[in-house]
C-alpha cells in the first residue's frame, strides 16, 4: 500500500507525520511511502533526506492527497486556503487517515469524513493500555511539551535554575511548583530537576507520589484523604473539600516558588482553575507561570492561549503548540508511534494493512470504520495504574503463621522417646554405645553444615562424598577372608570406593581452587 | 599394630573429617579444609590397612591404583556444568559399595553373633543393603536424567503412591523373613529380592521426579549415600564409620531442607514426584497476558552500559547455554567502566546446591560480588539492570503476588523491583513449574530473545566497541 504524507497547513504547525528514518522502517514493512515536497523542512529533514531513505517526492498537494493509500497527517484535516478546498474533500473512498482527530471536540470533521467513506485512526484515541504505550502519541507529545516548558519557563526567568556559590556572591537554586505530575509533569519535573532546581511536585491521585520522588523531586501531600484516580489512569474531579484544601497548598506554595508549571487536565472536562489572582499577585516579582492546560481554558486565571502575558510582575506562558516548538524531536516520536501502529495492523510485513476490530488497540484507535463511526469505543477496563490489586495480593499470602499447639511439639519428643526407650529394653550395651556415637555424630554434622556457607554447596556434596566413600574400610576388612566371593567382592568394592575418594576429593579441590576474590 | 593405634588413627581421622566440612563455612579456609579431609582419609587408611589386613594385599593395591585413576581423571576432565552429573554417578558408587560390603558382610563366615546381638547385626546388614541399593539406582537415574540420557520430565505411574506403599511393606515383611532364615543359617533369598526391590524402588521414585527438583534429590542422595555408610558402620562394629556416615547423612538432609524451603515445598511432595499435578492450574487467571517489550543486543548493551549498579540473575539455562564465561567477560568490561556489577544467586538455581556458585567460579568471577539471594533481595529498588540468564521460576513475581499460584510462597529474587529488568530466553515457554511468569510482561521488563550465549555474545561485541 501506498503511504502519503502532505504537509501540515496549520499557521505555526512545524511537524511532519513521518521522518526518512521511519521512512526506511516503513518501507521495510513493504510500503511505499511518498512525501510532499517541503514537508519536513520545518522539522529539519529535508526533501533529499526523505529520497535517499527511498520516498518519492511529490510537489502537487492535490495528487499527494489522492494517490495515497494511507494519509499521514499530525492536525486533523482542514481547510486549506491556498487551494481553497478542505483537505477532506481531496479524499476518497477506501483511503485510511492515520492523525490526531479529537473526535470529541470535532463532531463536524467526523459526520464529513464518514460521509467520504473513509477509515480514521486517531492517534489521540490510543487506548491507555500498557500494550499500546509504544503508540501512545499523547503521551509522547505530553514528554515533549513538559520539557520545552521548563525550557520556556527559563528563558523568561531572570536567573539560574541552579545554585551555585561563586566569587560574587551566592545563588539560589529555583524553586518550581509542578502542578499534575501525567507524562507532562513528570517530563518537568525531570527536565527541571536536571537544571539544578528545587522541584516539588502535587498530583490528586497518589499513586504518582513513588514516580515523584523517584525523580528526587518532592511530593506535596495534603492532609487530606481522597483517592483521585479515575478511568485510564486519568484524573478525575475531585470533592470541594478537597478542592479547598489543594487551593490552600497552592496560595502557600505561591508565596514560596519561582516558577509554577500546570498541567492538570482532566478528561472531556475545562482544565480545573487551580492558580487564581490572588495567587499571582502573591507570587515574587520575575517568577514565570507555564500553563500547559491553556488550550483547554487554563490552569490558571489569567493566562491567555498562545501568548505570553506579564502580569503583577509574572511572567504567564500560555502556549498551547509546545511539542511544535520542538518540530525535529516530536516529528520523530510521533512518526515512530505511527510506524508501531501500522507495524501492528501488518504482522505480515507485507504492505498490507488490517485494521482488526478485534484488537483492543486498534479497536480504540479506529474511530471511523469505511464511513462508519465507531467513536467513543467501549471503555478499557484497565486503569493505568493497577497497584490496587496487587498491593493487597501479598498480605493475602502472609497468613498468620499458625502457631503450633503444644501437643504438636511434644509428640515428636514423645515417639523418640518412646523409641529410644524400647531399644534401650532390647538392644546390648555395644549397640547402644555405637548408638550414642552415632546420634552425636548427627548433632555435629548439624552444627557443623548450618556454618557451610551456600556458594560452597557443590563442594560441600563432592568432599562429602569423598568420605562417604569410608565405607572403603568395610571392604579392606574383608579383602583378607579366605572366602573367594567375599574377596572378589570386597575387592571390587575397594576398586568403585577408590574411584570416589580420589575422584571426589580431587574435584572438590579442582572445585575450591577457581574460587577467588 | 595394637588395636589402640588403630582406634586413635580413627579418631584423628573422625576430627580431621569435621574440620574438613567445617573449613567449608568460608572460601578462605576451605580449601585447608579440603586437605584435612584427605589427610584424614589417608590416616583412616593407612591405619586399617597396616593394622588389619592380612593378605591379597596384591588386589587391594591394584583396585586403589586403578580406582585412584579413573577417579582422578574423571575429576579432572570433568566440566563444571556436568558437575551434578559426577556428583549422581559417585553417589551411586558409594550406593553400590555398601551393598556389596554388606553382602560380603553377611556371607562372612567368620561373624559370630548370636540372640539379640544377632538380630541387631542382621538388622544392620539389611538396612545397609537396602540404603545402598536405593541410593545406587537412584543416583544412576539421578545421572541419566541430568545428563540428559533420560527425560528429565517426571514419569507418574497411575498407581505410583500404591506400588511404593507395596515396595515398602514387602521389604518389611522381608525382614522378618530374612531374620527367621538368617537364625536358621540361611537368608540370602529374601535379601536378594529385598535387593531386587530396593533398586527397582530406586528407579521409580527419582524417575517420578522433574528436573528442577534435581537439587532436592541429590541432596537426599547425598544423604543416601551418608546413612548407608552409617549402616555398615553398625554392622561393622566401626565408629569411624558410623561418624562419617552420620555426618555426611545430615549434611545431604539439611541440603534437602535448605533446597525445599527455597522451592517453599514440603520434603515428601517432591520426593511422591511430579509438581502441580494435583489441579490444574490457573493460566491467565491472574492478569492479562500483556505484550512483551522485545529488545536486541545493542539496546541491551547500552542499557547495561549506562547503569551503574547492575545485578546478573543466573539460572540453569546459563549453564545449558555455557554462558558463563561470556557473562563474566561482559562483567569485567562493566566493571572497568566504573558498573557495580554484582550476582544473585537463587538457593534452587541450577540442578544442585551451589551449582550456580561453581561455574561462576569457573569462570573467574570472584565470590565477592556473588550473593545469595537473602543478601541482595532488598537492594533491588537501586538496581539500574537486572539481567536474568536463562532463569523463569526464581524470577517469578506470582510467588508473591498470586496466592493461589503453585508456586505461591517460594522465596524469590524480585528484580521487578528494580529499574530495568533484562530476560534472555529463548522463547515465551514457561518455567518449570508450568506458571506462567508476570515478569516478562511488566513494564519495565525488556525481553532479548535467543540463545543466551549468542545473545551475550552480541551484547559483548557493542560493548566492546
Amino acid at each position: 500500500m501506498k503511504i502519503s504524507v502532505p504537509s501540515e497547513i496549520y499557521a505555526g504547525e512545524k511537524r511532519v507525520a513521518t521522518t526518512p528514518d521511519v521512512t526506511a522502517q516503513l518501507i521495510k514493512l513493504g510500503f511505499t511511502v511518498a512525501v510532499e515536497s517541503g514537508a519536513g523542512l520545518s522539522a529539519n529533514f529535508s526533501d533529499a533526506a526523505y529520497e535517499s531513505a527511498g520516498a518519492e517526492i511529490i510537489h502537487d498537494t492535490k495528487s499527494i492527497w489522492s494517490t495515497g493509500d494511507i494519509i499521514l497527517k499530525v492536525r486533523a484535516p482542514e481547510y486549506n486556503n491556498e487551494l481553497g478546498v478542505d483537505e477532506v474533500d481531496l479524499m476518497h473512498e477506501g483511503q485510511t487517515l492515520i492523525s490526531f482527530i479529537w473526535p470529541a471536540q470535532n463532531e463536524s470533521l467526523m459526520k464529513r469524513l464518514a460521509a467520504k467513506k473513509i477509515t480514521v485512526l486517531a492517534m489521540d484515541s490510543v487506548p491507555r493500555i500498557s500494550r499500546a504505550q509504544k503508540l501512545d502519541a499523547l503521551s509522547s507529545m505530553a514528554n515533549i511539551a513538559g520539557y520545552r516548558a521548563v525550557v520556556e519557563s527559563a528563558s523568561q526567568f531572570g536567573r539560574f535554575f541552579t545554585g551555585q556559590i561563586t566569587a560574587a556572591g551566592k545563588i539560589p537554586p529555583a524553586k518550581v511548583m509542578v502542578i499534575g505530575a501525567g507524562v507532562a509533569g513528570l517530563a518537568a519535573i525531570g527536565a527541571a530537576k536536571s537544571l539544578g532546581a528545587i522541584v516539588r511536585a502535587f498530583d490528586t491521585r497518589p499513586e504518582v507520589k513513588e514516580q515523584v520522588e523517584s525523580m528526587d523531586a518532592e511530593f506535596l501531600e495534603l492532609d487530606f484523604k481522597e483517592e483521585g484516580s479515575g478511568e485510564g489512569g486519568y484524573a478525575k474531579v475531585m470533592s470541594e473539600e478537597f478542592i479547598k484544601a489543594e487551593m490552600a497548598l497552592f496560595a502557600e506554595q505561591a508565596k514560596d516558588v519561582d516558577i509554577i508549571i500546570t498541567t492538570a487536565l482532566i478528561p472531556g472536562k475545562p482544565a480545573p482553575e487551580l492558580i487564581t489572582e490572588d495567587m499571582v499577585k502573591s507570587m515574587k516579582d520575575g517568577s514565570v507561570i507555564v500553563d500547559l492546560a491553556a488550550e483547554q481554558g487554563g490552569n490558571c486565571k489569567l493566562t491567555e492561549p498562545n501568548q505570553v502575558v506579564r502580569k503583577y510582575g509574572v511572567t504567564i506562558i500560555g502556549y498551547t503548540d509546545l511539542p511544535s516548538r520542538l518540530p525535529t524531536q516530536s516529528s520523530q516520536l510521533y512518526a515512530t508511534n505511527i510506524r508501531h501502529l501500522l507495524s501492528d495492523m501488518c504482522p505480515e510485513k507485507n504492505g498490507e494493512i488490517n485494521v482488526d476490530m478485534e484488537d483492543e488497540v486498534i479497536r480504540g484507535t479506529t474511530v471511523i470504520k469505511n464511513g462508519e463511526i465507531t467513536w467513543p469505543p467501549p471503555a478499557p477496563k484497565l486503569s493505568a495504574a493497577p497497584k490496587q490489586a496487587p498491593a493487597k495480593a501479598p498480605v493475602l499470602v502472609k497468613e498468620e503463621p499458625k502457631k503450633p499447639s503444644v501437643l504438636s511439639l511434644l509428640i515428636p519428643f514423645i515417639v523418640g522417646g518412646l523409641v529410644l526407650f524400647g531399644l534401650g529394653l532390647v538392644a546390648p550395651p555395644s549397640f547402644m554405645q555405637h548408638f550414642t556415637v552415632f546420634v552425636l555424630a548427627c548433632f555435629v554434622g548439624y552444627m557443623v553444615i548450618w556454618n557451610v556457607t551456600p556458594a560452597l554447596h557443590t563442594p560441600l556434596m563432592s568432599v562429602t562424598n569423598a568420605i562417604s566413600s569410608i565405607i572403603i574400610i568395610g571392604a579392606l576388612i574383608q579383602i583378607s577372608s579366605e572366602v573367594k566371593v567375599i574377596m572378589i567382592l570386597a575387592g571390587i568394592s575397594i576398586l568403585i570406593t577408590s574411584i570416589n575418594i580420589f575422584g571426589g576429593f580431587a574435584v572438590t579441590q579442582r572445585m575450591l581452587q577457581m574460587f577467588r576474590k | 599394630m595394637p588395636t589402640g593405634i588403630i582406634t586413635v588413627s580413627y579418631i584423628a581421622a573422625t576430627i580431621l573429617f569435621i574440620l574438613a566440612l567445617g573449613g567449608l563455612s568460608n572460601q578462605e579456609t576451605s580449601r585447608r579444609g579440603n586437605l584435612y579431609g584427605i589427610t584424614g582419609m589417608t590416616i583412616a587408611l593407612l591405619a586399617t590397612i597396616l593394622g588389619l589386613v592380612t593378605a591379597n594385599y596384591n588386589i587391594l593395591i591394584g583396585g586403589v591404583i586403578i580406582g585412584g585413576i579413573i577417579g582422578l581423571v574423571l575429576a579432572r576432565k570433568v566440566e563444571m556444568t556436568q558437575m551434578p552429573e559426577l556428583v549422581a554417578i559417585l553417589h551411586s558408587l558409594v550406593g553400590i559399595a555398601a551393598v556389596l560390603v554388606g553382602y560380603a558382610n553377611f556371607m562372612d563366615p567368620a561373624s559370630h553373633f548370636s540372640g539379640v546381638e544377632k538380630t541387631i547385626h542382621d538388622v544392620e546388614t539389611y538396612l545397609g543393603i537396602l540404603i545402598g541399593a536405593v541410593t545406587f539406582t537412584g543416583s544412576v537415574i539421578a545421572f541419566g536424567k541430568l545428563s540428559a540420557r533420560i527425560t528429565s520430565k517426571p514419569l507418574l505411574l497411575p498407581a505410583r503412591h500404591w506400588l511404593n506403599l507395596i515396595l515398602l511393606i514387602s521389604v518389611i515383611w522381608l525382614c522378618f523373613d530374612f531374620l527367621d532364615q538368617s537364625a536358621a543359617g540361611s537368608g540370602i533369598v529374601p535379601l536378594s529380592i529385598m535387593t531386587a526391590i530396593a533398586l527397582v524402588f530406586g528407579i521409580h521414585m527419582v524417575m517420578a521426579i522433574g528436573g528442577a527438583d534435581m537439587p532436592v534429590v541429590i541432596s537426599m542422595l547425598n544423604s543416601y549415600s551418608g546413612w548407608a555408610a552409617a549402616a555398615t558402620g553398625f554392622m561393622l562394629n566401626n565408629d569411624l564409620l558410623i561418624v562419617t556416615g552420620a555426618l555426611v547423612g545430615s549434611s545431604g538432609a539439611i541440603l534437602s531442607y535448605i533446597m525445599c524451603r527455597a522451592m517453599n515445598r514440603k520434603f515428601l511432595a517432591v520426593i511422591a514426584g511430579g509438581f502441580g499435578t494435583s489441579g490444574g492450574v490457573p493460566a491467565g487467571s491472574t492478569e492479562e497476558a500483556g505484550e512483551v517489550i522485545s529488545i536486541n543486543a545493542e539496546e541491551a548493551a547500552n542499557l547495561l552500559a549506562d547503569a551503574s549498579e547492575v545485578m546478573i540473575i543466573p539460572g540453569y539455562g546459563m549453564a545449558v547455554a555455557q554462558a558463563q564465561h561470556i557473562v563474566y567477560e561482559i562483567t569485567r568490561i562493566l566493571r572497568e567502566k566504573g558498573v557495580n556489577v554484582r550476582f544473585g544467586i537463587h538457593p534452587v538455581a541450577g540442578r544442585m546446591p551451589g551449582h550456580m556458585n561453581v561455574l561462576l567460579a569457573e569462570a573467574k568471577v570472584p565470590y565477592d560480588i556473588v550473593f545469595e539471594m537473602d543478601e541482595i533481595n532488598e537492594d533491588f529498588p537501586d538496581i539500574d539492570v537486572s539481567v536474568v540468564i536463562g532463569a523463569n521460576d526464581i524470577v517469578n513475581p506470582s510467588a508473591q503476588e498470586v496466592p493461589d499460584s503453585p508456586i505461591a510462597g517460594m522465596p524469590v529474587l524480585e528484580c521487578w523491583k528494580g529499574k530495568t529488568t533484562i530476560v534472555l530466553k529463548r522463547s515465551m515457554a514457561t518455567g518449570y513449574a508450568g506458571v506462567d511468569n508476570p515478569l516478562f510482561y511488566k513494564e519495565n521488563t525488556r525481553m532479548l530473545f535467543g540463545d543466551a550465549k549468542d545473545s551475550l555474545e552480541n551484547v559483548l561485541a557493542i560493548l566492546h566497541s
